[in-house]
C-alpha cells in the first residue's frame, strides 16, 4: 500500500517536472543568465529545510535538471529548524527557511565557521475562504479565526464567531497535517505549530477544500494565496485583521507584508563552503537569474522589483571562491 | 504442468540425460518463483516489525490500543488506533452489506437462471467491473454519488463532503464482481446430479438454487465474499477521496468523515513527514495493525471454508 501512494507521489512529481521544463523551455531560457552555460557540470548540491520553501527549490532544481542534467539536486524536508541544524554542520549546502536564522543557530553557524547569506526568494500568504453564498462574513479578526481554530474549539455555527451572524452551521476545510500550509496556519492563528482543532476535513489536495468550501454555505477553509487566486470565479475570500484593520490578500498586500499575519518572506540561506563548489554556485546563480519562473512553478507571490535587487545584490556580497 | 510432462514420457526411455536436464532447470525455475513470493512476505515482514518496535518504544501499546483519539501529526498528541480502526470497520460493514446481496444474487442468476447466451455476454461485462481503477471509484464517490446522497438524505443532519456510508457504496459496488464471480464458478462446479435430484424430487428452480447449489458451494461462496472483504480492508484510493483523512474520535455514524487506517498512511505517507521521526513511525504502527488484522480474518476464513467445504463424487 505504501508503495502504491509513494508511486503515486513519483508520477505526481514527473508530471509537475513535465510541466516544469515545458514552461521553462518558453522563457527560462532567454532570461537563463546563469554565466558558464557552456561548460557541463556535475556532483551534488543538497538542500533541506523548511516544507514551504520545498516547493521553491524543488521546482528551482527540476527546471534546473533540463540546463544540467548531471548535477543532482536533493532537496530534503526536515523543516526549518531541523535545516539549520544539518547547514550549520556544514552537512547541506542551502537551507530553506519559512523564518529568519535565531540567535542560537547563528552561533552554531559561526561555531562550525560556517559563513552564509540570507536570501528572500518568494512571499507567501495563505488567505481563508467562505462560499460564494456567504453573504455575512467579509473580514475576520486573527482572535475569531483562532477562537474557530484552536485545539479543543467547539466553535460550531457562524453565531458563536459572532453574534451578528446568522445561525448556519461551520463547516471546516483545512491543509493536511504535515503540510508546510498547516505549519504556516497554526503557527500564526493559534500561536504554536501543529495546534490546530482535530474535528475539520482536512486534505493535502486543495482541489478537495475548494469543492468542499464552495459546495457548503457555512463553509471556511483556508490554503496558498495562488490557489485562491485560480479559483477566484468559486470562492469569496476574507479580509483578515491582524490588529491594524482589516486587509484583503493581494499580491501587492503580500509583498509588502501588511497582510498580517498571513504573509510572509520565504528564505534561502546560501554558504560560502557551497558556492566554493562550482555546482552549487551555479544552481544558486541560476535559481537566483530564473526566480520568477521558479516562483510560478511553485506557486507563491512573485517578488518585487525592489526585492529582486536586493535578493542579486545581498547574494553579490557572499564570498565566493 | 502435466501438458509438459505428458509430452515427455514417450521420449523419456530415449532421451533420459536431456529430459533430466530440462526438467532439473523447469523445477529450479519454479522453486525461485515460490521463493520469492516466500521472500518478500517476509520482507514486507520484516520492514513492518522494525519500525513498528521503534514506535512501541516511545508509545506506549496500552495507550495505543485504550485512547479513543488520534492525534498523531497535531501538537497535542494522542496514539489511539480505535477511531482509525472503527472507520475501517465501518467502511468494510457497510461495503460487505452491499457486495454480498448484490454478489450472490448476480451469481445466482448467471449460475442457475440466465440462458448460456445471456451468461456469455453478461459475466465478462460484470468482470470488467473489477478493472475500474479504485481512484476512479474514489471520484465517482465524492463527486457523484455523495452529492445524490446528500440530496436524498431523509435527516435533518445530512452527511458530510466525505463520508464513510459513501466510501463503503464505493466499495460495496467495486467488490461486487469480484463475489459474484468467484461465486459463480462455484456454483457452476457443482455437478448436475445434485440439480437432477433435486428437480426429481419436484423442487422449484428457486429452491433448487437455494436450498441445494449454494448450501453445496457454500465454501467457494465464502471464499469469494473473504476475497471481497480483504479487498475492501485493503483499498486505499476509494477511502482517502471518499472518506478523508479527519482523524477526530471515533466516528459514531457513517455519516461523518473518517479516516480508515489504509487512509491514514495513504494520507500521512504523502505529505512532508521527515524521515526518523516519530510521525513517520505511527504510518508503520497503523501498517502492522492493519496487517494484523488481516492476517487474523485470513486465518478464520481458511477455516470457515474447510468447514463447510462438501466433496461429492
Amino acid at each position: 500500500m505504501i508503495k502504491t501512494v509513494r508511486g503515486l507521489g513519483v508520477a505526481s512529481a514527473a508530471l509537475v517536472l513535465t510541466v516544469g521544463l515545458a514552461a521553462c523551455g518558453s522563457g527560462g531560457d532567454d532570461n537563463a543568465a546563469g554565466g558558464d552555460t557552456g561548460a557541463e557540470l556535475s556532483g551534488e548540491v543538497k538542500v533541506d529545510g523548511s516544507s514551504t520553501v520545498g516547493p521553491l527549490s524543488k521546482a528551482a532544481a527540476d527546471i534546473y535538471a533540463d540546463e544540467q542534467p548531471k548535477v543532482n539536486v536533493t532537496v530534503g524536508i526536515s523543516g526549518t529548524g531541523g535545516g539549520f541544524k544539518r547547514f550549520c554542520n556544514g552537512e547541506t549546502d542551502i537551507s530553506d527557511a519559512s523564518r529568519p536564522i535565531k540567535d542560537e543557530e547563528k552561533a552554531a553557524c559561526e561555531a562550525n565557521g560556517v559563513k552564509y547569506v540570507e536570501l528572500i526568494v518568494a512571499n507567501d500568504a495563505l488567505s481563508a475562504v467562505v462560499s460564494k453564498e456567504n453573504t455575512w462574513a467579509d473580514c475576520l479578526t486573527v482572535d475569531q479565526l483562532k477562537k474557530i481554530w484552536e485545539p479543543g474549539s467547539k466553535v460550531n455555527n457562524w453565531n458563536q464567531v459572532d453574534p451578528a451572524f446568522p445561525n448556519e452551521p461551520l463547516k471546516l476545510f483545512g491543509a493536511g497535517t504535515d503540510s508546510g500550509t498547516f505549519d504556516y496556519w497554526t503557527d500564526a492563528i493559534n500561536g504554536e505549530e501543529g495546534a490546530h482543532r482535530t474535528d475539520y476535513t482536512p486534505s493535502e489536495d486543495d482541489n478537495v477544500i475548494v469543492q468542499g468550501v464552495s459546495g457548503s454555505k457555512g463553509g471556511l477553509g483556508y490554503f496558498g494565496f495562488t490557489y485562491y487566486e485560480e479559483n477566484a470565479d468559486k470562492l469569496k475570500v476574507l479580509k483578515v485583521d491582524g490588529g491594524a484593520g482589516c486587509v484583503e490578500p493581494s499580491v501587492a498586500t503580500a509583498q509588502d507584508n501588511s497582510y498580517k499575519p498571513l504573509s510572509r518572506p520565504l528564505f534561502i540561506y546560501v554558504s560560502d563552503k557551497g558556492v566554493a563548489k562550482p555546482q552549487v554556485k551555479n544552481f544558486v546563480d541560476f535559481y537566483i537569474a530564473n526566480i520568477d519562473e521558479v516562483v510560478k512553478e511553485a506557486k507563491y507571490v512573485p517578488l518585487t522589483e525592489a526585492q529582486k535587487t536586493t535578493l542579486k545584490s545581498e547574494y553579490d556580497s557572499l564570498p565566493k571562491a | 504442468m502435466s501438458i509438459l510432462s505428458g509430452s515427455n514420457v514417450p521420449a523419456a526411455a530415449v532421451r533420459r540425460g536431456r529430459r533430466r536436464v530440462g526438467e532439473r532447470i523447469i523445477e529450479a525455475l519454479l522453486v525461485i518463483a515460490a521463493v520469492v513470493s516466500i521472500a518478500t512476505t517476509i520482507g514486507i515482514v520484516i520492514s513492518l516489525a522494525v519500525p513498528t518496535v521503534e514506535f512501541f518504544g516511545e508509545v506506549s501499546i496500552v495507550e495505543f490500543f485504550t485512547n479513543t483519539q488520534w492525534t498523531a501529526l497535531f501538537a497535542d498528541k494522542n496514539y489511539g488506533v480505535a477511531p482509525l480502526l472503527v472507520a475501517t470497520l465501518w467502511v468494510t460493514a457497510i461495503a460487505t452489506l452491499i457486495a454480498v446481496p448484490l454478489g450472490l444474487g448476480a451469481a445466482i442468476y448467471l449460475s442457475e437462471y440466465a440462458r448460456p447466451g445471456t451468461r456469455r455476454l453478461l459475466k465478462p461485462i460484470l468482470e470488467i467491473l473489477a478493472g475500474i481503477p479504485t481512484v476512479v471509484y474514489g471520484f465517482f464517490a465524492l463527486t457523484f454519488l455523495n452529492p445524490g446522497l446528500v440530496e436524498l438524505w431523509p435527516g435533518a443532519t445530512k452527511p458530510e463532503f466525505q463520508n464513510l456510508l459513501v466510501a463503503g457504496i464505493a466499495m460495496g459496488i467495486m467488490i461486487v464482481p469480484t463475489v459474484a464471480s468467484l461465486s459463480e464458478d462455484a456454483m457452476s462446479a457443482v455437478p448436475h446430479a445434485l440439480r437432477e435430484g433435486a428437480y426429481a424430487l419436484a423442487s422449484t428452480k428457486m429452491q433448487v438454487a437455494t436450498r441445494v447449489v449454494v448450501p453445496a458451494a457454500l465454501s467457494g461462496i465464502v471464499a469469494a465474499i473473504v476475497l471481497g472483504v480483504s479487498r475492501a480492508l485493503g483499498e486505499t484510493m476509494i477511502v482517502t477521496i471518499a472518506a478523508g483523512l479527519k482523524t477526530a474520535g471515533i466516528p459514531a455514524s457513517p455519516t461523518e468523515g473518517a479516516a480508515t487506517m489504509t487512509g491514514y498512511i495513504a494520507g500521512a505517507g504523502q505529505g512532508d513527514l521527515p524521515v526518523d521521526s516519530l510521525d513517520y513511525l505511527t504510518i508503520f504502527a497503523v501498517g502492522a495493525t492493519l496487517f494484523a488484522f488481516t492476517f487474523v480474518l485470513n486465518a478464520i476464513s481458511i477455516r470457515l471454508v474447510r468447514r463447510f467445504r462438501e466433496v461429492y463424487e
